[in-house]
């Protein structure tokens, strides 16, 4: 920040070569704002131009160097001042020297690592951007952009359902099964409880999720318990033999995929709690924790169509443009 | 290995209900009523006892119909020992209405009729939610308040069943 009207300053403005095109995704920031950042997936290239654009024309910019960053960081609300980068990649866009005039410097950050999914939660929070600095020796001209990352995975190969019998004895007991362990974010949790002995006034019964962040190692571990959904099931009291159905659509609600230790920082797990309340409000519950994952929006090109359209390509044939088209329309289906 | 894009809601599949357990009665009945208010004695050795009527079939209650007589400091008995034993939160009483033992009053003090059917209301309220309670079931002292024709307060707490073997 220059007090004094002598001197230059700039402008600078970060823009992808893709712009046009790439998706962008909501994401929720620390304040509970919704904002659309560029989508990025692990091994996409970053590319694009920065300009910077001379606030007083005609004077000159001295600096130090020109770069841009590709930075991927975790921070920890209680401990701000420690930014834990798990990427760091730098361009050097010009040497220390002067700018006469306003001027773009392309860059390109070939097949980026993004090992992990942007998040911002109660205590941590993780972030992808782009930071463009123009050095100088009193202070520095800096911009960034937030981009945002998703994980992406493909159907388990093996995915068990959950399927227990819980219960208090000589009072209570329940056989619950949910159909699968793993779920993705838009998928449905399709299960039942099945009532084999009932000898308590139940008066309803729901099911919860429960989203647990766990921050911090060793003595110092917080974990922020959030309930995302409450989701009634029964209303009444059940007797033997009765079985109730749940089919809870997870697309309505914000969640995350499960996330397992992130650089040794971090995790975000999903339970589901079943819950079972008495005519005197006495609260049973049971927990059991899920795996959800992202599944891609478009199912994105396979390895055989891609093989098909290079192969078409060596024949440059009309027909390599139907191959083309196919692939296109399936891919958007 | 197929990739579907509709997921398949369909309910899972169960064992169809015996007809007897749907039609016929449920095993959570349990219904205690405490009525009839009775004042015993003269003067001022007076007190007033209610009669409790137990109702279940519930199988770790011994008598499935029982009928006993018990005063306010009873159900005082009850909660002191719940609380001191049981792990559960004690419902409160209604209250002990200390005022309304002093002399002088224009009412009949605690044998005011109004009053003995506020707490009678009370006393059900509490015993009804105390004797739901599946831990509180496990107590000797329960069962004693319950069936029991007289409390024997030298008796030695404990519970009725294994507590390992209570909760899944």
């Amino acid at each position: 920040m220059s007090f004094f009207s002598f001197g230059q300053s700039a402008e600078i403005d970060v823009v992808l070569t893709d712009a046009e095109t790439r998706k962008k995704a909501e994401h929720k920031t620390e304040d509970g704002k919704k904002d659309k950042y560029f989508l990025f997936y692990d091994g996409e290239t970053v590319s694009g131009k920065i300009n910077i654009t001379l606030k007083n024309p005609g004077k000159r910019l001295e600096h130090q160097g020109i770069k841009i960053e590709f930075v991927g960081q975790i921070e920890l609300y209680y401990d701000r001042g420690n930014h834990h980068e798990f990427v760091s990649l730098v361009k050097d866009l010009a040497r220390p020297g002067e700018l006469t005039q306003s001027q773009t410097f392309d860059f390109e950050f070939t097949h980026v690592e993004k090992p992990y999914e942007t998040y911002t939660g109660q205590n941590v929070k993780l972030r992808y951007f782009l930071r463009a600095t123009v050095s100088r020796r009193l202070n520095d001209i800096s911009k960034e952009m937030d981009i945002v990352v998703h994980t992406l995975s493909t159907y388990p190969e093996l995915n068990s359902s959950i399927k227990m019998e819980v219960g208090i004895e000589d009072c209570l007991h329940i056989e619950f099964e949910y159909n699968k362990s793993k779920y993705h974010l838009k998928d449905v949790i399709v299960g039942k409880i099945y009532f084999l002995l009932v000898r308590i006034k139940i008066k309803h019964m729901e099911i919860d999720i429960i989203k647990r962040e766990t921050t911090g190692t060793g003595p110092s571990v917080y974990h922020e318990n959030d309930t995302i959904a409450k989701y009634e099931i029964m209303d009444g009291a059940p007797v033997r033999g009765e079985s109730i159905p749940i089919r809870l659509f997870l697309a309505g609600y914000e969640m995350t995929p499960t996330m397992r230790d992130i650089n040794k920082k971090f995790s975000v797990r999903y339970y589901l709690n079943l819950v079972l309340i008495d005519e005197e409000e006495r609260r049973y519950f049971k927990q059991q924790e899920i795996t959800l994952w992202r599944k891609g929006d478009v199912v994105r090109k396979s390895m055989s169509s891609q093989a098909t359209i290079g192969a078409q390509r060596f024949e440059g044939s009309a027909s390599s443009e139907s191959a083309l088209e196919k692939a296109a329309r399936e891919d958007s289906g | 290995m197929s990739d579907p894009t509709v997921a398949d809601t369909r309910r899972l599949n169960s064992k169809p209900q015996d007809l007897t357990d749907a039609y016929g009665p449920p095993s959570n009945f349990l219904e205690i009523d405490v009525y009839d208010p009775q004042t015993v004695g003269v003067g001022r050795n007076r007190f007033t006892t209610y009669e409790v009527r137990m109702r279940t079939n519930l199988p770790i209650f011994k008598l499935k119909d029982s009928i006993v007589r018990r005063r306010y400091s009873d159900f005082e008995w009850l909660k002191n020992e719940l609380e001191r034993d049981s792990k559960i939160v004690v419902p409160p009483l209604p209250g002990k209405a200390l005022k309304r033992l002093l002399p002088f009053r224009g009412d009949e003090g605690i044998f005011e009729e109004a009053f003995i059917e506020e707490r009678r209301v009370g006393l059900e309220q509490f015993i009804n939610r105390i004797a739901g309670h599946p831990l509180a079931q496990n107590e000797r002292c329960l069962h004693m308040f319950l069936q029991d024709e007289s409390l024997d307060r030298n008796y030695i707490p404990g519970k009725v069943r294994d507590p390992e073997a209570r909760c899944a």
